[in-house]
């Protein structure tokens, strides 16, 4: 008997062929893969930031190449850490008929992020490396779990 | 539903293929200003992640190559995820009126800043117009 039609397995078929394709031209993204690591035009949250987590302290790694160091400003109001600052693009001074590729966001900036827990905001440490601005946010007393002895009877 | 989710042998077979001892790395471009002054040409990129030791910047044969490896401050899986660093790179080909010799590099902050100073033959010459 001919082979049922199956469009679950056309549509896998069809994803591999597309994968295939990608892969030659050296493009292999696995699922996974979060493209959206760039500053880019778009009026989209920026700097993009990934949230570490320990026992006592909450990380931020924010993205943001080319900052002002100057310019950067880190704030903690409890639950929330505000960051802002400013990118500098090509300078004032090069006309606009210098120019031959603009493809950098430049500007000023501000954002504000949640934070999972409440924060002691005497001891918050911020640092600029390699274009990454890390923000290192102890938890605040209130926040910390306390381990309760269990009485064996 | 459930039987969908098992590969089934039966049907057409698809050849396999040749596969790389390596997995492929991934690259993406980063973004770059280019801007030109009377004497060179200014290349920005913003290349986030990269230390110094893992940026190379290479130029051979006109054939500008940016290359570097981005890395996260911290080893281990984040809570919370908006981007990923993936290592960068990116070519450009050079005019002959690039004097090779005399390129520089700089990286700060995370944005790379070449110059690309232009050969005397290309740099503009201002020629004063006697009035007799």
């Amino acid at each position: 008997m001919a082979q049922q039609w199956d469009p679950w397995r056309e549509m896998e078929a069809l994803r591999r062929e597309i994968d295939r394709a990608f892969e030659q031209v050296g493009l292999r993204l696995p699922p996974l893969f979060r493209t959206a690591f760039l500053p880019g035009r778009a009026a989209r949250e920026y700097p993009l930031a990934n949230v570490y987590e320990d026992k006592d302290t909450v990380y931020v790694e924010a993205l943001a190449p080319g900052l002002d160091p100057a310019s950067l400003n880190v704030s903690v109001v409890r639950h929330s850490v505000t960051i802002s600052g400013e990118k500098k693009g090509i300078p004032d001074s090069v006309k606009s008929d210098s120019v031959h590729r603009e493809e950098r966001a430049a500007g000023r900036f501000t954002r504000t992020l949640e934070l999972p827990t409440e924060i002691d905001e005497n001891k918050v440490r911020a640092e600029y490396k390699h274009g990454l601005l890390f923000l290192t946010l102890p938890k605040a007393e209130v926040a910390k779990p306390k381990q309760i002895a269990v009485q064996v009877g | 539903m459930a039987e969908k989710t098992v590969a089934t042998t039966s049907g057409r077979q698809v050849a396999s293929e040749r596969e790389r001892t390596r997995t492929q790395e991934r690259y993406v471009s980063p973004p770059v200003d280019i801007y030109e002054t009377p004497n060179e040409l200014v290349l920005l990129a913003d290349l986030p992640g990269v230390a110094p030791n893992d940026l190379e910047v290479r130029l051979e044969d006109d054939i500008l190559t940016i290359r570097g490896r981005a890395a996260h401050l911290r080893a281990d899986a984040p809570v919370y995820q908006e981007y990923e660093l993936v290592n960068f790179f990116r070519q450009f080909e050079l005019s002959e009126q690039i004097d090779q010799g005399k390129v520089s590099a700089d990286l700060k902050h995370g944005v790379l800043t070449l110059h690309l100073p232009k050969t005397e033959k290309a740099k503009p010459r201002q020629i004063a117009v006697q009035v007799s």
